[in-house]
């Protein structure tokens, strides 16, 4: 199941925000693509990224994906947990898998985000 | 895209397909990780069916063979196999492959998929320049090739081919003609392990029985994803990817597959003159010791030799070590390769990742009474 409660991108990357946090994943399908995770390279704190740059990359046994914001902002924090249990992408992509919480710019409207109804059309292709 | 005639048994068995070497192979099916870890604790099957096998056979086979090989095909008794490979005149490799011996006047080689033509058309005009003598045949397609390696492989396969199979020694095998399949003690995993090699339309039914009877001794399909981390492991190398036709043999750390006292062979002049001067090149192992992962293509420098540099060839999270590793092509100019242990760093998306140099193979299985079958006997 696909959570209703946040957005999503065409790379398959989801974005939850609240009160100007934006906390940003992957979904289950990319997590499943990319097979077992291995390492994942996060942002320092206090970095400041440009919506649609990259600001990070997750490594599985076999493939490495880059990782990028679809929003502006500067980062609050990081997942700590994935240093030791980069695992956790996998097992747990909408929860405990989450990579980096963002303080968010602006809150204007997000075009190219998708609605979980809109991914999973997408999805189905 | 080509199949496998085991291609409809991957699809039951839930795999992950990708291309490789022109086929449309199981890259994983329950996950590279799970893969990986049964076959260095228990056993893991592999579908290698896109490997070649060329038969060459008759009175001039042996010469023939002898002159386009490194390894002296001429210490090679009935029944046995040997790592060896196809050289330009240049001493670098074509391809690599193995020469298995069924009688002196009958050869089985087998190589790489992609380099396949390629070898057949090279030997097949050895043996035309021959005049007669000699007849190469292609058998690849109607070969498949499944590979039972791990520390529970030979019960598994004394299961289901016979007692015998566990008797053989490393890099020996038998023929079971009844059964139209010849069973070999090698493998590409650094693991105890089997390839058995069967007539095509005989290959679902023997899968099929390996997963049946095998379950018990936990084996599992393994796809070409694990294939990769295992062998990179065991420090072995992929022709196309880690040699090619830039790198010799002793570029590769393989000096011992070339016979210097055997004869001429293609390839002998270029390699007498590294082994006097020197080579430039050096493939070198490498483990990461800062957060990161090297992966083909990055860039390897050794810290205290800034001119000692190269791309990195092989990369990956090696699953046994809980680390990643790699395999190196470095140019040292006139310095000669960096000593083991010496450090390097290895640029990934920008960043300097601290290395250090180190002697292959990475993984060295723990010794599990004597080496090969020779417990058994």
């Amino acid at each position: 199941m696909i959570p209703d409660d946040r957005l999503y991108t065409a790379q398959h990357e989801w974005l939850k925000v609240e009160d100007g946090e934006a906390v940003l994943g992957i979904t289950d399908f990319a997590q499943q693509e990319l097979g077992d995770v291995v390492f994942v390279e996060l942002p320092a704190p206090g970095q400041e990224f440009a919506a649609g740059s990259e600001i990070g990359a997750i490594e599985s046994v076999k493939a490495v994906a880059e990782i990028y914001t679809p929003v502006a902002g500067s980062v609050e924090t990081v997942n700590e947990g994935l240093e030791d249990a980069p695992e956790l992408v996998n097992e747990d992509p909408y929860g405990g898998g989450w990579l980096v919480r963002l303080r968010v710019d602006d809150e204007g409207p997000r075009d190219e985000l998708m609605t979980a109804a809109d991914y999973e059309a997408q999805l189905a292709g | 895209m080509q199949r496998t005639v085991l291609y409809r048994r991957h699809v039951e068995s839930g795999a992950r397909f990708g291309p490789f070497a022109g086929y449309e192979m199981p890259i994983q099916y329950e996950g590279v990780l799970a893969e990986h870890r049964a076959v260095r604790e228990r056993a893991g099957m592999f579908d290698v069916s896109h490997m070649g096998e060329i038969r060459v056979r008759g009175p001039r086979a042996l010469p023939l063979l002898q002159r386009l090989t490194p390894n002296d095909v001429g210490a090679l008794h009935p029944f046995r196999a040997q790592y060896s490979a196809l050289l330009t005149e240049r001493g670098t490799f074509i391809d690599d492959l193995l020469v298995y011996c069924l009688d002196p006047e009958d050869y089985l080689l087998v190589v790489n998929a992609a380099s396949r033509a390629r070898d057949l058309e090279l030997l097949e005009a050895a043996a035309a320049a021959l005049g007669h003598g000699v007849r190469v045949d292609d058998q690849s397609d109607e070969t498949a090739l499944i590979a039972v390696q791990g520390p529970r492989a030979a019960e598994i396969v004394a299961d289901v081919v016979g007692g015998e199979a566990a008797e053989l020694r490393y890099y020996s095998f038998l023929h079971q003609d009844g059964e139209e399949r010849m069973v070999s003690r090698t493998g590409y995993t650094g693991e105890d392990g089997f390839e058995i090699y069967t007539a095509a339309d005989r290959a679902e039914d023997l899968w099929a029985e390996f997963l049946e009877r095998g379950s018990d001794a936990g084996l599992m399909p393994a796809g070409l994803g694990a294939r990769d981390t295992l062998r990179l492991e065991a420090g072995m190398m992929l022709c196309g990817q880690d040699i090619d036709e830039e790198t010799t043999p002793i570029e590769a750390g393989l000096s011992w597959i070339v016979k210097w006292k055997k004869g001429d062979f293609t390839g002998r002049d270029a390699l007498v003159r590294q082994r006097e001067n020197g080579c430039r090149h050096r493939l070198v192992g490498f483990e990461v010791e800062g957060r990161g992962i090297a992966r083909h293509g990055h860039r390897l420098t050794v810290r205290d030799a800034p001119g000692c540099t190269g791309p990195v060839t092989s990369g990956a999270f090696a699953p046994t070590l809980g680390k990643a590793i790699g395999i190196a092509r470095l140019d040292c100019a006139g310095g000669g390769p960096p000593e083991p242990g010496s450090a390097a760093t290895v640029t990934v998306r920008g960043r300097e990742i601290d290395c250090r140099i180190v002697r292959l193979p990475f993984y060295r299985r723990p010794k599990r009474g004597v080496r090969g079958g020779a417990r058994f006997r």
